[in-house]
């Protein structure tokens, strides 16, 4: 087992993972039912369970999860539809790089999360806010990230179209952007569980929706259970948007998966 | 007038970080006939692959200008078609869509285009292996791919930079063959580059010797073995004998290569 680089088998594998969730539900079990954490701080794993069941069946939480995804899948697309375009120019021209890299390696830094007080100044608490926020956090990461992948095509491949007559948008359409595309959608999938955080802190503050108003409500009725319970969602809803865009970009790009 | 034509081409690389230039090549002059099975001989780093880099286009001679059919080279074109050392296929195109790549960038029509791909398919042996990726193939059959995506091309002269080098000894004797058989079929113009001296002498009509860096063209043998070649070719006393002429005048030049290494 601990044979470095040695592959695993699938079953054992997957029975690992699975031993993983067992033991922090346990750990979580023992801390609570132990009396070890107060309830005030921290609920045990079925009232967790009751606060979710109840949430979705008295307080009409589908309809929170619901706006978060879309606020998220939204901002992300907005980004993705500039942001991977602009990388891509980025990446094949390197005057175009010189010209936009200073300043989104220094936009990049700037966090999302302290746009928010002047995003609500000039877009005011609605949507468009929200949206604002979750396109600030994705855009410029996507944009240095695809110009990095795109400048790196191999350039013996780009040497072999061109002798097989290849110009430049030939170079650019059918070599650069073929090649890249699995790596810039991998990196979408990065992207996009980033975006999911910039979405809850958007939703804490000015929201009257969303998974994150429904975590800073349930923090005024010290309803732990709730909270807990949102969080898990956003990390099911998570492991779910992964998996299926794993399987997409598997099916998009099955030469990229071969062994 | 020759097919091709290099009219003292060098090339001198720049210094890096104020180290001295680089003489990759002396002025070399090479006139090329129609028809004619070229492979230049040398040792590693002689300059012979700078050589039909600039051939190809893709790197610009210091002096000198190169001439195909009388028109100065100045950019990679679909005109000279060209297998490298590396395996350069487009890894997310299947083996006929890589074989199409360059009928497609002309604006050929897509009927005319699977017409093309299946007859070079058969001509390289690959059947079946059409809708294979190029991770799915062997290295044989992947060179086998560039060689059939080059010739779709219908190119005026073929470039081959030691495209077996990275093959083992017996695909490779299967491939030299394979391009022997195709060449005496199509009579393509060629310029092989290589370092192995049985691969220069078994395809060549004439072969050129290289000089150590700074290379230049040392010696201009003509081969005069009779066609179709078969590979027992190899065994005969005329290709000994080429070959022991050969194998002094590129060991003086490895000796040398060797020498300026330290």
């Amino acid at each position: 087992m601990f044979e470095p680089l040695k592959p695993v088998p699938p079953g054992r594998r997957t029975a690992l993972g699975i031993l993983f969730f067992v033991l922090f539900l346990g750990l979580w079990a023992a801390v609570t039912y132990g009396g070890i954490v107060p309830p005030l701080f921290l609920a045990d794993p079925l009232k967790a369970a009751q606060a979710g069941i109840s949430l979705f069946t008295e307080y009409g939480f589908a309809g929170d999860v619901g706006v978060t995804i879309w606020r998220v899948v939204g901002g992300f697309v907005i980004a993705a539809v500039f942001a991977v375009p602009l990388g891509i120019l980025m990446g094949a021209f390197k005057g175009v790089e010189a010209f936009f890299e200073p300043f989104i390696s220094f936009a990049r830094y700037l966090p999302a999360s302290a746009f928010i007080p002047l995003l609500i100044l000039w877009a005011g608490v609605g949507e468009a806010q929200k949206l604002a926020v979750i396109l600030i956090g994705s855009f410029f990461q996507i944009v240095l990230m695809v110009a990095v992948i795109v400048g790196g095509s191999r350039m013996d491949l780009v040497e072999a179209s061109k002798t097989l007559g290849a110009k430049r948008s030939g170079i650019v359409l059918r070599v650069l952007l073929p090649g890249a595309s699995p790596q810039i959608a991998e990196t979408l999938r990065l992207v996009l569980g980033w975006a999911w955080t910039y979405v809850i802190v958007a939703e804490l503050i000015g929201a009257q929706s969303g998974i994150g108003h429904m975590i800073m409500d349930s923090q005024r009725l010290l309803d732990t259970g709730q909270m807990i319970f949102g969080i898990v969602v956003i990390g099911l809803i998570g492991l779910v948007s992964d998996f299926l865009f794993k399987q997409a970009n598997a099916r998009l790009y099955p030469w990229y998966f071969l062994k | 007038m020759s097919k091709l034509k290099i009219d003292t081409v060098s090339r001198v690389f720049p210094g890096v970080r104020g180290g001295a230039p680089t003489r990759a090549l002396e002025p070399t002059s090479i006139a090329v006939e129609d028809n004619d099975f070229i492979t230049i001989l040398g040792p590693s780093g002689c300059g012979k692959s700078t050589l039909l880099r600039i051939v190809a286009g893709l790197d610009q001679p210091t002096t000198g200008n190169v001439l195909l059919d009388g028109q100065p080279v100045r950019e990679p074109g679909p005109d000279r078609g060209m297998v490298f050392q590396s395996y350069t296929l487009f890894p997310w195109l299947t083996v006929r869509e890589n074989i199409c790549f360059g009928l497609r960038e002309k604006g050929v029509a897509e009927k005319q285009q699977a017409e093309t791909a299946a007859r070079f398919i058969e001509q390289v042996g690959l059947k079946g292996f059409e809708n294979h990726y190029p991770k799915q193939l062997s290295g044989g059959m992947q060179q086998r791919t560039a060689l059939a995506r080059a010739l779709a091309n219908d190119p005026k002269i073929l470039l081959l930079d030691e495209p077996f080098g990275a093959l083992d000894n017996q695909t490779r004797a299967l491939m030299q063959e394979l391009l022997l058989g195709i060449w005496e079929k199509a009579r393509k113009t060629v310029l092989f580059v290589t370092h192995d001296i049985d691969e220069a002498i078994f395809m060549a009509n004439r072969v050129l010797v290289m000089t150590a860096r700074p290379g230049r063209v040392k010696c201009d043998i003509a081969i005069d073995l009779p066609h179709p070649r078969h590979y027992t070719v190899k065994t005969t006393p005329e290709f000994a004998a080429y070959k022991a002429r050969l194998t002094e005048e590129i060991r003086v030049e490895s000796i040398r290569a060797a020498q300026d290494e330290h």
